[in-house]
C-alpha cells in the first residue's frame, strides 16, 4: 500500500526523450583517474576562484574501527595541508559503539541524524543520513564517502571533487575502483560489485542504456553540487544511489555525470543474504521510477517482504525481512531548508 | 634562533602544544608511510612514499642514495654542520603482508607501528612543526629512512650512508617509535648468530625411535643455556626464533635457531662465541648430524660516557617535559656511528605495547605522548644547534 500512496504523491513524471548519447565519447571526456588531480594546490586555487565551499560527509553506523583513520587522513590532507574542504562531518544513525566519540576526537563534527530536522521524523538508513546532511552541512558541494574504507587516502575525496571544480557542466561525480574483498587472510584480487553486475547493470541496459556508462553505479562515494542534491528525492535505504542516477539523468542528462577511477578500495565483504536485501531495496526504488516514467505498465501491488532461506539442523527455514524503501522528498520541499538556505518556495 | 639552555627548556611546553595541534598531519603521515609494506630488501615502496611526504613538506634534495636509503635535507641558515636523524624503514614482515592501521580513540594499532613507522612519520612531520614554530636552525638536518637495517641487513643502510655520502655528520639521532623517555647513549656489543642442524643424507629414516634434527637442536640449546654469563660486564643470550619440521608426524630434517649474544665486553663476546662453537662441534660429533654455526653480524660495544653534555642536556629536556630518562645501553643502531666517533643517542617518541590481545606482529602506540616525543626532538635539535652538547 505504502508504495502506491507514495507514487500517488509524486508529481507525474515526464520521461525526457534524449538524443542517443555517444557513450564512447562520454567515457573519453567524463571519465578520469584520480592521479590527474594530484595537484591539490591547483584544485584549491580553482575552488577559491569560484568562491565555492565544500563539505565532506561520512554517513556512519557503528564504524568506530575505521572512522578515526578516515577523519585523520582527510583533516590532514584536505584541511590542514590544503584547504580544499571546509568542513568534515559524520551523520550518524545512532551508533551503539564509540563512533561519534572517536570522530570528535580526531576533529570531525558529529551529528545524530535523528537530531537534524526533527520535525520530519527519524528513519533509519544511509539515504536518510545523506538527505539530512544537505540541511546540516553548508557546502556548495557535498562529497559523500563511506566510513568502512580500510585503505583510506585523500584521493577518495579530491578525485571526486576535481571534475566539479574543473568542468562547470558536471554536477554529479561517481567513484569507481577495483574492489578486492577482505577475506579472512589477505585480499582477493577480483570480485565485488556483484549487485551491480547481476541487477543494476541489466536493469539499466533494459531501461536506461545511457546509464550503463557509469562503471560502478552503486559506489558509495560521490560528490554532488547542492543545486542537484536539494532538488532530488532520497530513498532512505539501499536504493538511494540507483534513484539518484535515474533522477539526475532525467533532469540533466548524461553530460551532468562524471566518474573517477580511485584505484583500489578495500572494504568489508558482505554475505550473499545481505546482498539480497540490497537488491530488494534497489528494486523498490527502481520500479516506481520505471512505472512513473512509463517504462513499464500497470503492475500489481509490490510486497514489502523479502523471503530468503536458511538451513538449520537439515530443516529449511524461511526468513522474512520487511523492507519499506521509504523516500524523502527533495529538500526544496522542506520549509526549514528553504528558510536556512534562502530558497524560494 | 638565539637561545640559552634555559629558554629552550622553557619553550618545551609551547612546542608540545604546537605539536599537538598537528595531530592529524602526524597521523596521516603515519598512515601514508606505515601502510606501505617494507619487508627486508623490499623497502622501495615505503621509501618512495617517504620521499613524497618529505618533498611535500618542503625538504630539499629528496632522493635515494646508492644503498637505497631515502634522504632529504632541511638546510640550516649556516649549513656548517650536519645533524643526522634516521630510522629503519625495513620491517620483519612477510613480503606479501598488507599492513593496515586501526585507529582507536587514544591509540593506534598496527604491524610494526612502534618499530618503526612512528619514527618515520615524526621525521616527515618535523619540518612542518619547525616552520609553525618559526624555528630556523643553523645546522643542516639530514633526515634518512634507512634500509636493510634489521637482522641480516646488519645496519647496512646506515653504514652505507656514513661511508659514502661525503656529508660529515656532527651529531646523530636514532629515532624509535617506542618508548618515550628512553635515552640510549651507548650500545652493547652483539653477535647475531644462526645454528642450522641438518640430518645427513644417509640418515636411517625407518629406524624405530629415530629422533630427527629437533632433538639435537634441543641439546644444543640446553648446553648454550648453561654457559655461565657474568652480571658484570653485563652479558646475555636471547633466543629469538626457532624453525624446523613440516608436521607433527614427520621426522624433522632440518632445524634453525636464530639468537643474539649481547655483552658490554668485546672479550666476553669472543669467549661465548668460542664456547658455542665447541658445543655445536661436540653435538655434531656425538649425534651424527650436521651442525652449522654462523655469526653473520658482529657489533662492538661502545658509546658516549653518561657524563657527556649530549646525554646531560637530553636528560634536562626529559625532566623539563616531565619524563624520567631511561638510561640503558641499546643493542641497535649506534654501532656504526660510534665507530665513526659521532656523538649519538637513541630516542623514543611515544609509549607503546605489544599486548596479548594483538597478533604477534601488531603493536599499539599511544597518541597523546607523541606530542611530548616531538617536543623532545625539537628541544634536542635546538640544544645541539646552540652548541650546548659540545664538549668544552
Amino acid at each position: 500500500m505504502w508504495l502506491k500512496q507514495w507514487l500517488a504523491k509524486r508529481p507525474p513524471a515526464k520521461r525526457v526523450t534524449r538524443p542517443p548519447v555517444d557513450v564512447a565519447a562520454w567515457l573519453q571526456t567524463n571519465t578520469f583517474h584520480h592521479s590527474q588531480f594530484a595537484d591539490l594546490r591547483a584544485l584549491v586555487a580553482e575552488k577559491e576562484k569560484q568562491h565555492l565551499t565544500i563539505s565532506l560527509c561520512i554517513p556512519t553506523l557503528n564504524e568506530e574501527k575505521t572512522i578515526g583513520k578516515e577523519i585523520a587522513v582527510f583533516k590532514s590532507e584536505l584541511m590542514s595541508r590544503y584547504h580544499l574542504v571546509d568542513e568534515i562531518a559524520i551523520i550518524d544513525s545512532g551508533s551503539t559503539d564509540k563512533t561519534c566519540e572517536v570522530a570528535r576526537a580526531f576533529g570531525a563534527d558529529a551529528y545524530l541524524a535523528g537530531a537534524i530536522l526533527p520535525e520530519t521524523g527519524n528513519r533509519r538508513g544511509k539515504g536518510e543520513n545523506l538527505w539530512k546532511a544537505i540541511y546540516q552541512l553548508k557546502g556548495d558541494i557535498i562529497v559523500y564517502v563511506d566510513a568502512d574504507i580500510k585503505n583510506i587516502h585523500a584521493r577518495f575525496a579530491y578525485g571526486l571533487l576535481a571534475p566539479l571544480l574543473l568542468k562547470p557542466e558536471v554536477k554529479y561525480v561517481k567513484a569507481f575502483y577495483d574492489r578486492p574483498l577482505t577475506v579472512s587472510k589477505g585480499v582477493r584480487v577480483s570480485g565485488g560489485g556483484r549487485v551491480t553486475e547481476i541487477l543494476v547493470r541489466p536493469l539499466f541496459s533494459l531501461f536506461f542504456p545511457d546509464l550503463t556508462a557509469i562503471i560502478q553505479p552503486l559506489s558509495g562515494e560521490y560528490a554532488v553540487r547542492r543545486e542537484v542534491l536539494e532538488s532530488i528525492s532520497f530513498p532512505i535505504g539501499y536504493g538511494v544511489e540507483t534513484a539518484h542516477l535515474i533522477d539526475v539523468y532525467q533532469c540533466w542528462g548524461l553530460k551532468a555525470f562524471a566518474q573517477t577511477d580511485l584505484d583500489q578500495r578495500v572494504h568489508r565483504n558482505q554475505s550473499t543474504q545481505a546482498l539480497g536485501k540490497m537488491a530488494f531495496g534497489i528494486l523498490q526504488a527502481f520500479m516506481p521510477r520505471a512505472q512513473t516514467l512509463g517504462l513499464v505498465g500497470e503492475m500489481p501491488e509490490w510486497s514489502q517482504i523479502l523471503r530468503q532461506f536458511q538451513v538449520r539442523d537439515n530443516v529449511y527455514e524461511q526468513i522474512e525481512s520487511v523492507f519499506q524503501e521509504a523516500e524523502r522528498p527533495s529538500m526544496l520541499e522542506i520549509p526549514a531548508y528553504r528558510k536556512k538556505f534562502r530558497r524560494k518556495s | 634562533m638565539n637561545a640559552n639552555m634555559e629558554s629552550i627548556l622553557n619553550a618545551l611546553p609551547r612546542i608540545r602544544n604546537e605539536a599537538r595541534s598537528m595531530q592529524n598531519i602526524v597521523l596521516a603521515n603515519l598512515v601514508a608511510i606505515g601502510e606501505v609494506p617494507a619487508p627486508y630488501q623490499h623497502e622501495e615502496g615505503r621509501i618512495r612514499m617517504m620521499l613524497e611526504r618529505f618533498s611535500e613538506c618542503g625538504l630539499q634534495s629528496c632522493s635515494t642514495d646508492a644503498t637505497g636509503n631515502g634522504l632529504a635535507i632541511l638546510p640550516g641558515s649556516e649549513g656548517t654542520a650536519n645533524i643526522l636523524l634516521f630510522s629503519n624503514v625495513d620491517t620483519l614482515a612477510d613480503e606479501h603482508a598488507e599492513p593496515s592501521l586501526a585507529f582507536r580513540k587514544d591509540e593506534i594499532v598496527g604491524p610494526f607501528i612502534g618499530d618503526n613507522s612512528m619514527a618515520l612519520a615524526a621525521m616527515a612531520s618535523l619540518p612542518i612543526l619547525l616552520e609553525r614554530l618559526q624555528i630556523s636552525l643553523k645546522a643542516n638536518i639530514i633526515v634518512m629512512g634507512a634500509v636493510r637495517m634489521l637482522g641480516h641487513g646488519n645496519l647496512e643502510g646506515l653504514s652505507g650512508f656514513l661511508n659514502n655520502s661525503g656529508m660529515p655528520v656532527r651529531y646523530g639521532l636514532s629515532l624509535e617509535g617506542v618508548q618515550l623517555g628512553r635515552l640510549n647513549y651507548a650500545c652493547l656489543g652483539k653477535l647475531l648468530c644462526e645454528i642450522v642442524v641438518r640430518l645427513p643424507e644417509d640418515y636411517n629414516w625407518v629406524q624405530f625411535g629415530a629422533t630427527g634434527a629437533i632433538i639435537s637442536m634441543n641439546d644444543i640449546i640446553s648446553r648454550i643455556n648453561k654457559i655461565p654469563l657474568p652480571r658484570r660486564p653485563h652479558t646475555t643470550i636471547v633466543f629469538g626464533m626457532i624453525r624446523g619440521g613440516v608436521s607433527y608426524r614427520n621426522i624433522a630434517r632440518e632445524t634453525m635457531l636464530s639468537f643474539e649474544v649481547r655483552s658490554e665486553s668485546a672479550d666476553l663476546l669472543n669467549q661465548v662465541a668460542q664456547q658455542i662453537e665447541d658445543i655445536t662441534e661436540d653435538v655434531a660429533a656425538n649425534s651424527g648430524v650436521t651442525v652449522k654455526f654462523d655469526i653473520f653480524a658482529r657489533r662492538a660495544p661502545g658509546g658516549l660516557d653518561i657524563s657527556h653534555p649530549f646525554v646531560k642536556q637530553m636528560r634536562a629536556i626529559h625532566t623539563a617535559l616531565g619524563l624520567q630518562s631511561q638510561l640503558y645501553p641499546t643493542t641497535f643502531a649506534l654501532t656504526s656511528l660510534i665507530e665513526k666517533k659521532i656523538p649519538s643517542l637513541v630516542l623514543g617518541l611515544t609509549t607503546g605495547t605489544r599486548r596479548d590481545d594483538l597478533p604477534e606482529m601488531e603493536e599499539a602506540v599511544a597518541i597523546d605522548p607523541m606530542w611530548t616525543g616531538l617536543a623532545q626532538l625539537v628541544g634536542v635539535l635546538l640544544t645541539i644547534d646552540g652548541g650546548f652538547c659540545d664538549v668544552a
